[in-house]
């Protein structure tokens, strides 16, 4: 029971990027399609499962003075991988990121969860709350991304939704990212107070 | 004299009136505009008129449906009578006309109420909207036609920047306006007329427009020595773009500018600058909306700086 609670409260009730405002920095760089926006939460929900194993498999043998050192060599030893697995199997994705990949190291989702969870808790618990934030922070990215495409390009997906001469280009451009992310947090801090 | 039977109220002072009130302010800058908004409409015709009619219209429906959606009291929809107006004015005439409402909704959702509603926005909200429509739609907002035949061509400062080799319009001409380019913008002698009419009515504060104007003349001046053009180029530069559109009725809003005086120096001074620096080093032909966006962002801190000192107090280490 506690179990489903640890995956779902990442998607809504503790949303690592509506309600936790983390990892802004991809998610408004990278949010101009919702092919990239899905491929960064893949990426991502991957690096922080195998980190919270990790991380959680290790709390005993982790001293406490030097854990954040430890904890940014244990992810990043995993999105060393993931960079290559991507370099290999998905070239296109790969150059869209860019730099967001390797900056997955320092993405302050996974670094607060080894930090606030995996390393309090046994590995079960660890990969429910992993799976639990990278389904949300994923979830939240391709609304992102969702938005921005379909007003800035006029495409979902790569598929044409507008006329051609309808999208305007600002909301693909740095500060549609901003004006979206913002008008979304808004709504959603405005929904959480009428449910609560 | 009064039939009404509410008891006598007395609040505490002050007790002065004054009949300077936001929907009074807001009229009077109606008035302003209504010598360029002939102007426009007499060169550019029904294209005009349907931008301007759009641009209008949904910034008046955009007001009212955030007042309602955010529960605000009614103040001044003048005001976004006033923002549609401005934003249409700077505008090319052959705008399709949802990207004119496109972009007024804009000014007033996100610009303006998206950051507190009258007397709370950064920026201009006009200006937002242009910066939002020519970021958007970038072929749209720079396809200018001339005035009366709607024979497509370049802007004056369009022919300066791209030096294409076309004749660039006489100084009379653009006094007049018979020139290509946005649709309030291209009479210089117009909007000098409702800028006037503001400075009469004190509604804004001759520093801004003055030290704006004087940077980009005496500026505009050295560059023309330099260049060898002599006294022709500064008042090219005057009377060609939105200038003086933007130096009385948009870099004098008073919400987003400075309300100290060394301030509003300090702001005109600044808008100059960068205007001569985005037309004559810039990769656009036009600055002054950028200048003036750009010099609002500043607004609160040159404020800070130049606010005035208590009188007996010691200076304050800001």
């Amino acid at each position: 029971m506690s179990l489903i609670n640890e995956f779902t409260k990442g998607i809504i009730k503790e949303n690592p990027l509506f309600r936790l405002v983390l990892g802004t920095c991809p998610s408004l760089a990278i949010t101009t399609s919702v092919e990239n926006g899905l491929g960064m939460g893949v990426a991502f929900t991957a690096v922080l499962i195998a980190s919270n194993i990790a991380i959680s498999t290790m709390r005993s043998i982790i001293p406490d003075n030097v854990r954040i050192p430890v904890y940014v060599v244990i992810i990043a030893s995993f999105v060393t991988m993931i960079d290559q697995l991507m370099h290999a199997f998905t070239p296109a994705l790969y150059t869209a990121l860019g730099i967001f990949i390797p900056l997955i190291v320092v993405n302050c989702i996974i670094l607060g969860r080894a930090e606030a969870f995996a390393n309090k808790n046994p590995v079960i618990p660890s990969i429910f709350d992993a799976l639990g934030m990278g389904v949300g922070f994923t979830l939240a990215l391709v609304l992102v991304s969702a938005c921005r495409e379909v007003l800035g390009a006029g495409t979902f997906y790569g598929i044409p939704v507008l006329p051609e001469s309808a999208p305007a280009i600002l909301m693909i451009l740095p500060p549609g990212g901003f004006i979206t992310l913002g008008c979304l947090l808004g709504l959603m801090n405005k929904l959480q107070k009428k449910t609560a | 004299m009064t039939t009404s039977n509410d008891l006598l109220v007395v609040t505490s002072s002050p007790h002065v009136h004054s009949p300077d009130s936001v929907p009074n302010a807001m009229r009077d800058v109606l008035i302003a505009l209504c010598p360029a908004l002939i102007a426009g409409l007499y060169f550019f015709r029904l294209p005009a008129l349907l931008v301007i009619l759009s641009c209008v219209a949904s910034a008046y429906i955009a007001e009212i449906v955030c007042l309602k959606v955010m529960k605000k009291a009614p103040t001044g929809e003048g005001s976004a009578i006033i923002t549609g107006l401005l934003l249409a004015f700077c505008v090319p005439p052959h705008l399709p006309v949802w990207m004119a409402a496109l972009g007024s909704i804009f000014s007033i959702v996100i610009a303006k109420h998206l950051f507190g509603g009258l007397g709370q926005n950064i920026f201009n909200p006009a200006l937002i909207g242009r910066a939002f429509l020519l970021a958007s739609f970038p072929v749209a907002m720079t396809s200018w036609s001339r005035p009366l035949d709607g024979v497509t061509t370049a802007t004056p400062l369009g022919i300066m920047k791209e030096a294409t080799g076309q004749a660039l319009p006489s100084l009379g001409e653009l006094f007049l306006g018979s020139v290509s380019g946005s649709i309030g913008e291209t009479s210089a002698i117009a909007v000098l007329l409702g800028g006037a009419y503001l400075l009469y009515r004190g509604h804004i504060d001759w520093r801004i427009p003055g030290t704006f104007l004087g940077t980009v003349f005496v500026l505009m001046a050295i560059a023309g020595a330099i260049k060898g053009q002599g006294l022709w180029y500064p008042f090219f530069h005057l009377s060609a773009g939105g200038l003086f559109l933007g130096a009385f009725f948009m870099a004098t809003d008073w919400v987003t500018s400075p309300v100290t005086k060394r301030g509003r120096v300090l702001f005109g001074i600044g808008c100059g600058l960068l205007v001569v620096l985005i037309r004559l080093k810039g990769g656009y032909p036009e600055g002054v909306a950028y200048s003036i966006l750009l010099m609002n962002v500043v607004t609160p801190l040159i404020d800070r700086y130049t606010r005035s000192r208590v009188f007996g107090g010691v200076k304050s280490h800001a």
